[in-house]
Order: structure tokens, then C-alpha cells, then sequence
């Protein structure tokens, strides 16, 4: 057990104990202690934590409906150039969040794929890589290739069996569907979900390129703490928004019975 | 499935599975391309140019080289505090840990931001520690340990360290004999895996570093948002043209070594010895 000693000593200076200075520092603002419910009780932060949530949550849904289909079939199906599809589709598994926002402006900006394609269609530039609409592509953007991974992954191991016999009681492909691969693929889709939803929360480097017109917990966080100098404020905002996060993947590990921070 | 069956829904499936990874690929083709553009408004018949390139290269070389620098000194960092970490996890196996693991794991599930300014807060009066780089280390260190040790955690639970190493001790190896003799080979696929996860990751970090870098420490994607929010799209699209080359590869090599099935092999072709 000692060698976990350089680690756990590294863990605890560089992170534990900040985590808490954080926590103390986020209670000593102009507003004290009370800067831990102004998320509740302020109604701008409010506003950003709702449409902070509600992005988290559409995301991990579209997410979860787009892989959940493109995993099961690149496991199933056998055609000439699936691991190619394959490969191509998980490529994109660690892109930065910002070059994932110039991605967004390079299919929906001012000079993006989308408004070319729309202009030639019903004679109008459709740009909204800068709005919430572009963000949630962004974030989709992000999600896609890891949650792609955790249902491949799981799909190769259902039991083939199940789904026949289904079959032969007279099931068809919709009922098998939804009786037989949805409920064994749950624990991955919901681990994949919880991280999907956690990462969405947090995320900061997709909104900042996106930037302008986006109100999202993170970006509301940076302001306070560079242009505002409001560090308490910031602080206890950013606490709140890491407790939240771990919360819902604590919350979702318990009710999946597996590791979920695993795919990260 | 039945060929009948194929002949209904692998067709739209095959369709939507192309479109999904459409969106995936097509704008980073678009960018590349744009970084070769002498003038993207007008298109690829304004003609190819390497000068964005070049441009970028001369005024962002530093956060280039500085983002190289800050991953190997992360990659050192992990396999150093993470390869004997993950090891005695695997030995030890039971309840504490486990909340270890669960502990080690926080910095990946808690937003960057949250990390950052915690060690903002803790260590901001450090002058010369706060000004360098090594903060912005400390900080990918932080994130990317959990790889290091997961990768090689599920490499060593797929063996039977303890049999393997009571068979060396029985023949009198020591702990040192045994660690690099036996161990360390036997979870080189766990670290090839982990290594390249921690390089690439820390190579792509913002959310962490836009807060703990200094005018003097940009990082690659540091520059990467500066050049995006303040320069022309011809050479925003240039620097992000030498990130994918940096970063492709790393994939490519992730996607290869992470396999399931490489790994497994590679630990069963090392069994025996």
C-alpha cells in the first residue's frame, strides 16, 4: 500500500485540500454563506443554471437516441467498410471543446457548411452556431464518439439468444427493440448518459468560442471571477456546479451498480 | 439477423449511421481545407496557400512547443505517481480502495473550472509557482491521473498478478525483481494505452488551463480559443490544421491500443513468462 503514498499525497495537497479552501473561500463574499443558495435565490443565476440543465439534459437525450442506433448497428450488421465507419465515428473522442465550437461555426457559422446549404435550398442564411442552438451541436458534437464506444462495447456482449427467441414468440423488430436490447443495454446507457449529462454541465470550452450569446453556468462563472474580480461569487458557483455533477453521476453509479466515471 | 430483415432496415440505418458520422468528419475536412485557402469567402479557387500555416507557426510556435512540454512532463508525472498507484490498488482490492479509486476519479467528474479555481484560490500568493508553468501541470496531472490508473488497473485484474508473483517470490525474487520483472511487462499494454489518453488529453486541455495559464504560459488550446475569437477564419483554421496533426495520430494510436482485444492479447501473450 505505500506505493499509493506519492499519489495520494499529490491527491491531497494539489486537490482535496484546495477543493475545501474553495469551499471556505466561496462563503467569505460580500453575500457569505448565502452565496451558496444565490443560485437559487438570484434570478440571473438562476436563469443560467435552468438553461444549463436543460442543454444537459436535451444533449444527453439526442446523445443517447443518435449512439444507442449507430452502436447497435455497427455491432450487428456486417458490411464491407464498418470498421472504417466505425473508426471514423470515434475519431473525435478527445477533441478540446474549443475546436469542437470551430467545428460549430464550421457547419452553422457566418461562413458555415449549413447556411450555404440553406441558402441554395429556400434562399435564406441560416446561422446559429453563436446561439444555444449551436452549442447543443457542439455538445453533441462532444458526446457522440464516447457514448458511441460504451454501447458498442456493451452490444457485443447481449445474449443473441434472447433477441431469437423474442423473435420466434412472434415479436417484431420494434417490440425487440424495445423489450429485449433497450433493458440490457440500460446500465450502459445510463452510465453513458450520466456522463454525458455531467460533462454537458461543465463544459466551457465549446461556450467560449461560441461565446456572445450563450448564458450558460460555466460561462457565468469565468465572468465573475475575470471581469468581475468576484472570486467568492465564482467560487461558491463553481462548488455548487462540481457538487451538482458529482451528485447526479454518484446518483446514477448507485442505480446502474457500475463505475461511472470508467469512460470519462 | 435474417437477410429478409436486413433488406427493411439496414438500408435506413446504414443511412443514418453515415449521416451521424457526416457530421462528424465533414467539418474537420472543412477546416483543414480553409487552412490551406488563400481566401475562404471566395473559396478553393482563390488558389492553395501554405502562408496561414506558416503564419501561425511563426506567432503561435511557443504555445505549441509549451503544450509538447507540459504533456510529457504530465506523462512522466502519471506513469511515475500512477503505475505503482494502480498496482497497489490491484493488490490490495477491498473496500478502501475503492473509495481511493472513487477519490482519484473527482478531477475528471467535477468541471474543469471548479479545479482550476480551487487551485487559484490555494495557491494564487505563490508568485513564482502561480506565474510558471507547473501550475498548469499540476492541473493536467490532476486530471489525467485517473486514465493512467484505470488503463492499467484493468489490464492487471485481468491477470493473476498474486499467482505470478508468489511463483517469482518462491524463487527468491525481491519486491524490485518482481515490480519490474513481472509487473511492469505485464501491464505494458495498460500503460501504452494510458500514456497515449494522458498525452492526448493533456494536449487538448482548456477548460483548466484558460484559468491557470499567465499571459507568459499560453497553451496550444489557449491560443487555439485567442486565434478563433480575434483572427481571420483562414488562419484560426490553420492552427487548428496543425492540432489535428498533432492530434490525430494520438488517436489513431489510442483507437489501436485501446482495443479490448489487444489488450487482452497482449496480456495473454505475456502470461507465460
Amino acid at each position: 500500500m505505500w506505493l499509493l503514498l506519492p499519489a495520494a499525497i499529490v491527491f491531497t495537497a494539489f486537490f482535496l485540500l484546495p477543493l475545501g479552501n474553495l469551499f471556505l473561500i466561496g462563503g467569505s463574499g460580500a453575500r457569505g454563506w448565502g452565496a451558496y443558495t444565490a443560485v437559487l435565490t438570484d434570478a440571473q443565476y438562476l436563469r443560467s443554471l435552468v438553461s444549463t440543465v436543460a442543454l444537459a439534459a436535451a444533449t444527453t437525450a439526442a446523445t443517447l437516441f443518435i449512439s444507442g442506433i449507430t452502436g447497435v448497428f455497427l455491432t450487428r450488421a456486417r458490411f464491407r467498410g464498418r470498421a472504417l465507419l466505425a473508426a471514423l465515428l470515434t475519431l473525435p473522442l478527445a477533441f478540446p471543446g474549443v475546436v469542437i465550437g470551430f467545428m460549430v461555426i464550421m457547419l452553422a457559422g457566418r461562413q458555415g457548411l449549413i447556411p450555404d446549404i440553406s441558402e441554395w435550398l429556400i434562399g435564406e442564411r441560416i446561422v446559429f452556431a453563436y446561439s444555444m442552438a449551436g452549442l447543443f451541436l457542439g455538445y453533441l458534437y462532444f458526446s457522440i464518439p464516447r457514448t458511441i464506444l460504451t454501447v458498442m462495447a456493451a452490444a457485443e456482449k447481449l445474449d443473441l439468444r434472447l433477441e431469437e427467441a423474442a423473435r420466434s414468440l412472434g415479436a417484431g423488430p420494434l417490440r425487440v427493440v424495445s423489450d429485449v436490447i433497450v433493458p440490457a443495454l440500460k446500465p450502459a446507457l445510463l452510465s453513458a448518459g450520466a456522463i454525458c449529462f455531467a460533462t454537458a454541465m461543465g463544459a466551457f470550452g465549446t461556450a467560449f468560442t461560441l461565446a456572445t450569446r450563450i448564458n450558460v453556468l460555466p460561462m457565468v462563472i469565468y465572468t465573475e471571477f475575470t471581469l468581475q474580480a468576484n472570486v467568492a461569487t465564482a467560487a461558491a458557483l463553481s462548488f455548487v456546479l462540481g457538487a451538482l455533477t458529482w451528485a447526479v453521476l454518484a446518483t446514477v453509479r448507485t442505480a446502474a451498480g457500475t463505475t461511472v466515471a470508467a469512460a470519462g | 439477423m435474417s437477410v429478409a430483415r436486413r433488406s427493411i432496415w439496414f438500408w435506413p440505418l446504414l443511412a443514418f449511421t453515415i449521416v451521424v458520422c457526416a457530421f462528424l468528419i465533414v467539418p474537420v475536412g472543412m477546416s483543414m481545407l480553409a487552412g490551406v485557402t488563400r481566401n475562404y469567402f471566395i473559396g478553393i479557387d482563390s488558389g492553395l496557400t501554405l502562408e496561414w500555416v506558416i503564419k501561425v507557426w511563426t506567432d503561435y510556435r511557443h504555445t505549441i512547443l509549451l503544450s509538447i512540454q507540459i504533456a510529457l512532463a504530465c506523462l512522466v508525472c502519471t506513469l511515475l505517481l500512477g503505475v505503482p498507484a494502480a498496482y497497489a490498488l490491484a493488490r490490495a482490492n477491498n473496500a478502501a480502495t475503492r473509495v481511493i479509486e472513487e477519490l482519484l476519479v473527482m478531477p475528471v467528474a467535477i468541471p474543469g473550472l471548479a479545479t482550476a479555481l480551487a487551485l487559484i484560490v490555494t495557491f494564487g500568493n505563490w508568485g513564482g509557482f502561480r506565474r510558471s508553468w507547473l501550475i498548469i501541470l499540476v492541473g493536467h496531472v490532476l486530471f489525467t491521473l485517473p486514465f493512467m490508473v484505470r488503463s492499467v488497473l484493468a489490464v492487471l485484474a485481468s491477470i493473476d498478478l498474486k499467482s505470478l508473483e508468489e511463483g517469482a517470490r518462491s524463487l527468491g525474487a525481491s519486491f524490485t525483481q518482481r515490480f519490474f520483472g513481472i509487473v511492469l511487462p505485464n501491464c505494458r499494454a495498460g500503460i501504452v494505452a494510458g500514456s497515449l489518453m494522458v498525452v492526448t488529453l493533456s494536449i487538448g486541455e482548456f477548460n483548466m488551463t484558460l484559468l491557470l495559464h499567465t499571459p507568459l504560459t499560453p497553451t496550444l488550446p489557449v491560443g487555439l480559443a485567442d486565434a478563433y475569437a480575434s483572427l481571420r477564419l483562414e488562419v484560426g483554421s490553420a492552427y487548428t490544421l496543425i492540432f489535428f496533426v498533432i492530434i490525430i495520430p494520438l488517436l489513431i494510436a489510442l483507437q489501436w491500443a485501446s482495443q479490448p482485444v489487444n489488450l487482452a492479447r497482449s496480456a495473454l501473450e505475456r502470461k507465460p513468462t
